[in-house]
């Protein structure tokens, strides 16, 4: 793994602030993780983990009552978090695409689709004429939209959900992109087009080399797509791995609950089943977020926070059961 | 994600006192300026018999006609905002015509609320044939203009206070059936109605179970926007002497009274009931807005 | 199977599609086309496919919000596009069904004990503190506390609210429950708790089950029996352990290969069939399958392919198992 960092995001904080300040929601708080080229990072996580806040801060597309409060987001070398609204802007057309749950938002039902993929090479690469229409078809073959040359003309109603989906990754990727963000694009798609999406996202990435963070609560994708994959809860990564450590050793009780939750084709063993209810970012419980739920607590979880520990594998976990463990000779 | 609360707060908010107190919270979140002109006007109006130094109908006795208010020249403190032609008392009209503005207001709302939510639920939910002959009503109803539509009522069934509220709530109806419409079909579509539904639960019982409890707030919304609107027809009204007949103080009726004398300087008898009006409707109005911002759940939880 | 709760046999419900301004032949949309099922008592059917196969036409058919082309649905030897009145809510008291998304099912406006008596108020005339203690006890069986009857749903959250729409199915004597996606809205470490719900109330109650969803491992682990529907049609059935030990039918064998792995080891080399769901206005002829089917031969295209036995039980319609 001696290829360049795309990505580094270093104690990444982002505080929503309610009531005119009054409340403070920390709904990413402390998010550290490390993204190179060609790589594919699952970032896991429930509704409220911060999963989708943390995206956000990275491209700089925060709702009006988020702030990032500390950290530093370093793409190609530069800090995110400190350029203005316009730069970021230039950044997020190009270098950084982001492909959003619904492709039905992201297109604008009133234009063609050939505009729409066009956009990106006609402002940014000053394409015109012949040279466009190449570039969207061939854009579009990308995608592995069939017959393109006569797709580009119909508008995104007269397209399938999986072909939308398609045409908002022909247009993350117009710009040519170092880093795409997927939040979690195939959740309205049917098995089979999700799985044929994924491949081609696959595809893709070992075409142009282009890093992946793939946003999603379905580890089964994480198995599917990812190298490495963090887990968050209540706004903290709780574990980081190799995809393989993850699922073969797990090392926070969360993750280990997850894994057990997640039903296993032919298998009729029950489910393990985490008790209680995913936090609430406003009210959380002292010492590790996760006590209440947690299997394995112990006194010292509820009242103090656990750092991360290194179990020497590579991964990384917040839990004070690891800490037991290194201690012990 | 919501946790369960303490159930000491649900009891609270069950009982009477409780729902009282949930009034007076919500009141002093409400602007402090409409509560003052709303909460005043609706005391002034039920005190009246009180508060008014004379009886509106009647001249002040030894008070001259068209006397000015009491700063000016001529003025005296017994009639503190002047006279009228008859040598009544504008302050006592005023404080009586409240009394009317408001009746009309709210009792026309409601019949227009009334007859347009029951019409937008029914035509909403059973949809079909129904749906389109009430709506068909309702668009020629809107192709009317609706004052000279209450003016043609209004001189068909005699002028009198309560036949106005009645004209006014069948002219007003039309934009509650519609937004009521609306709503009600896609209130139809959630899954807790075809739950009902499946469970057996007549169309009566869907409709007074959750539809109507799922659509008050936008009625009530929809009532607070329009007391405004009625009440200026009201006064409309009264001002082309179709509204409320004389004597009955009414403030359309008073600057109906007062056109004649306009040009000639006595302005007290417009300036008084017009601003009035002005007031009473700008408060409402802000009111409504007030009213849908707290109501829409979207932006209470925030 | 001694005799089966609910028996649906040769159901069949077409929409007709309206006129284009043109004046164009009137055409149909043949949601369900002739689909056989049966549930028996304290059992699971799950019926799964990809969105435009049917699945949810078929129990808005079993919930009698719509009804048939043609076929019956039997439910304890009766035919129910027959019953009326009193049979008809008998009918409406032993079938209950619960939706996906448990932010929509429950009226924002109802408190959640009023929400569960429902069914109570509207088929028995119980005194008032019999339904409150039946609410009671419905509550504490899907693993609530009693005493949340007063609250109204927005102070739960999605999975305790998927747990009120259940205890709300049972609140009256149930039978069958329509499981319509009841987990997909919820967070993962969600799902398996109602899951488990599921099965444990199955088990102390014997109420039967049709769980209609779309994602394969899920479907598997909670129903005894599958049935896989492909444009209106039932292209497999089997036991479940067998269906996930040798799926016969070439879209069932697609499912399993679009399956998410459990593993990262278990990526699947196998690349998933190509194409979408063809629209249900123009279906293909032959087998529906056929122009997405990578094992398709001549035959294929010409006639469609019935319901046969299958090895290790069940049935599958396909060319390939003659």
């Amino acid at each position: 793994m001696a290829r360049d960092a795309v990505l580094q995001v270093a104690g990444l904080q982002t505080h929503f602030f309610t009531f005119g300040g009054t409340r403070v929601v920390r709904a990413v708080d402390g998010v550290d993780f490390t993204l190179r080229e060609g790589e594919t990072l699952g970032l896991v996580g429930e509704s409220g983990s911060g999963k989708t806040t943390t995206c956000l801060s990275i491209v700089g597309l925060l709702p009006r009552a988020a702030r990032i409060v500390g950290g530093a987001v370093v793409f190609e070398g530069e800090d995110l978090t400190r350029k203005s609204q316009r730069e970021l802007r230039r950044i997020r057309g190009r270098r950084i695409a982001v492909i959003l749950q619904d492709p039905m938002a992201s297109l604008n039902p009133l234009f063609t689709i050939f505009r729409q993929v066009a956009e990106p090479a006609f402002f940014h690469q000053r394409l015109r004429g012949r040279s466009l229409r190449e570039r969207v078809q061939s854009l579009l073959r990308a995608v592995r939209i069939p017959s393109p040359e006569w797709r580009m003309r119909e508008y995104p109603h007269q397209m399938s959900g999986g072909m939308r989906q398609r045409i908002v990754g022909a247009i993350a990727l117009a710009g040519g992109p170092r880093l795409v963000i997927a939040d979690e694009p195939t959740t309205n798609l049917d098995v089979t087009i999700q799985a044929q999406y994924l491949d081609l996202l696959k595809d893709i990435q070992r075409d142009t080399g282009v890093a992946l963070i793939f946003v999603t609560h379905n580890l089964g994708i994480v198995a599917k797509m990812c190298d490495r994959v963090a887990v968050m809860y209540a706004g903290k990564i709780v574990e980081q791995a190799a995809v393989r450590e993850l699922f073969d050793a797990p090392k926070h009780p969360y993750t280990r609950a997850l894994l057990g939750s997640m039903p296993k084709l032919g298998s009729k063993e029950p489910l393990y089943s985490i008790r209680g209810q995913p936090p609430n970012l406003a009210n959380l419980p002292p010492g590790c977020s996760f006590h209440p739920r947690c299997p394995d607590v112990m006194p010292r979880c509820m009242t103090e926070e656990p750092r991360d520990f290194r179990p020497g594998d590579g991964s990384v976990a917040r839990c004070w059961l690891l800490g037991d463990v290194l201690a012990r000779p | 994600m919501a946790t369960i609360p303490a159930n000491t707060r649900l009891a609270a908010e069950r009982t009477w006192t409780g729902r009282l107190a949930a009034l007076v919270k919500a009141a002093r979140e409400a602007p402090l300026a409409v509560v003052v002109i709303l909460g005043g006007l609706i005391l002034v109006a039920a005190l009246a018999d009180l508060i008014a130094p004379y009886d509106p109908t009647l001249p002040v006795k030894g008070a001259e006609i068209f006397a000015p208010p009491f700063w000016m020249e001529g003025g005296s403190l017994a009639t503190p905002l002047g006279t009228d032609f008859q040598g009544r008392d504008i302050l006592s009209r005023l404080i009586y015509g409240a009394r009317v503005s408001l009746i009309v207001g709210l009792m026309g709302t409601l019949v227009a609320g009334g007859i347009g939510t029951a019409l937008g639920i029914v035509s909403g939910y059973l949809g079909g044939w129904v749906d389109q002959i009430i709506m068909r009503v309702t668009d020629a109803w809107l192709a009317l203009p609706a004052i000279v539509f209450a003016i043609f009522l209004a001189a068909m069934i005699g002028p009198s206070m309560w036949n106005i509220i009645v004209i006014l709530g069948a002219v007003y109806w039309t934009r509650y059936a519609r937004v009521i419409r609306g709503e009600v079909l896609s209130l139809r579509e959630r899954d807790f109605v075809k739950l009902a539904e499946i469970a057996g639960a007549s169309k009566l019982r869907v409709i007074k179970k959750h539809i109507l409890p799922n659509v008050l707030n936008t009625a009530t919304v929809l009532a607070s926007l329009t007391v405004g609107v009625v009440i200026i027809a009201e006064a409309s009204l009264s001002f082309l002497g179709v509204g409320v007949p004389p004597p009955q103080p009414a403030w359309g009726l008073m600057l109906s009274e007062a056109r004649p004398t306009l040009m000639a300087g006595q302005w007290w008898l417009t300036v008084f009931p017009g601003a009035c009006i002005l007031l009473i409707v700008l408060a409402t109005q802000l009111f409504g807005d007030w009213l849908r911002v707290r109501l829409d759940p979207q932006t209470r939880n925030l | 199977m001694s005799s089966p709760v609910l028996e649906v046999r040769a159901l069949t419900k077409h929409f007709p599609v309206r006129r284009t301004l043109l004046g164009g032949p009137a055409r149909l949309v043949k949601a369900v086309d002739g689909i056989d099922l049966a549930i028996g008592a304290g059992e699971t059917l799950g019926l799964i496919g990809e969105s435009g196969c049917g699945k949810t036409t078929t129990s808005k058919l079993i919930l009698r919000q719509e009804t048939p082309t043609s076929g019956t649905i039997r439910f304890e030897g009766r035919d129910i596009a027959s019953l009326k009145g009193a049979d008809l809510m008998a009918y409406r008291r032993a079938v209950q069904v619960v939706f996906q998304d448990p932010f929509s099912s429950l009226s924002p406006r109802m408190r959640v004990g009023d929400i569960i008596a429902e069914p109570l108020e509207i088929h028995t005339d119980l005194p008032h503190a019999a339904i409150e203690e039946r609410v009671g006890r419905v509550l504490e069986l899907v693993g609530l506390a009693p005493d949340v009857a007063p609250l109204f749903p927005h102070e739960f959250s999605g999975g305790q609210r998927q747990r009120i729409a259940i205890a709300r199915a049972l609140a009256t004597d149930t039978r069958l429950i329509v499981l319509d996606e009841p987990v997909s809205a919820l967070d993962v470490s969600v799902r398996a708790q109602i899951i488990n719900q599921l099965e444990a109330l199955q088990k102390k109650l014997g109420v039967s089950y049709l769980f209609i969803g779309h994602d394969l491992a899920t479907v598997a682990h909670i129903s005894h029996r599958i049935a896989v529907m492909y444009l209106g049609k039932i292209v497999e059935t089997a036991q479940s352990d067998a269906l996930c030990a040798r799926p016969m039918h070439p879209y069932t064998q697609a499912l399993f290969a679009a399956a998410l792995p459990s593993h990262p080891d278990d990526r699947a080399p196998d690349k998933p069939i190509t194409g979408e769901v063809p629209s249900a206005l123009s279906l293909p002829s032959g087998c529906r399958f056929h122009p997405r089917c990578p094992s398709a031969i001549p035959v294929c295209s010409q006639t469609e392919p019935a319901l046969r036995r299958r090895e290790g039980g069940g049935e599958v319609a396909c060319h390939l198992y003659p």
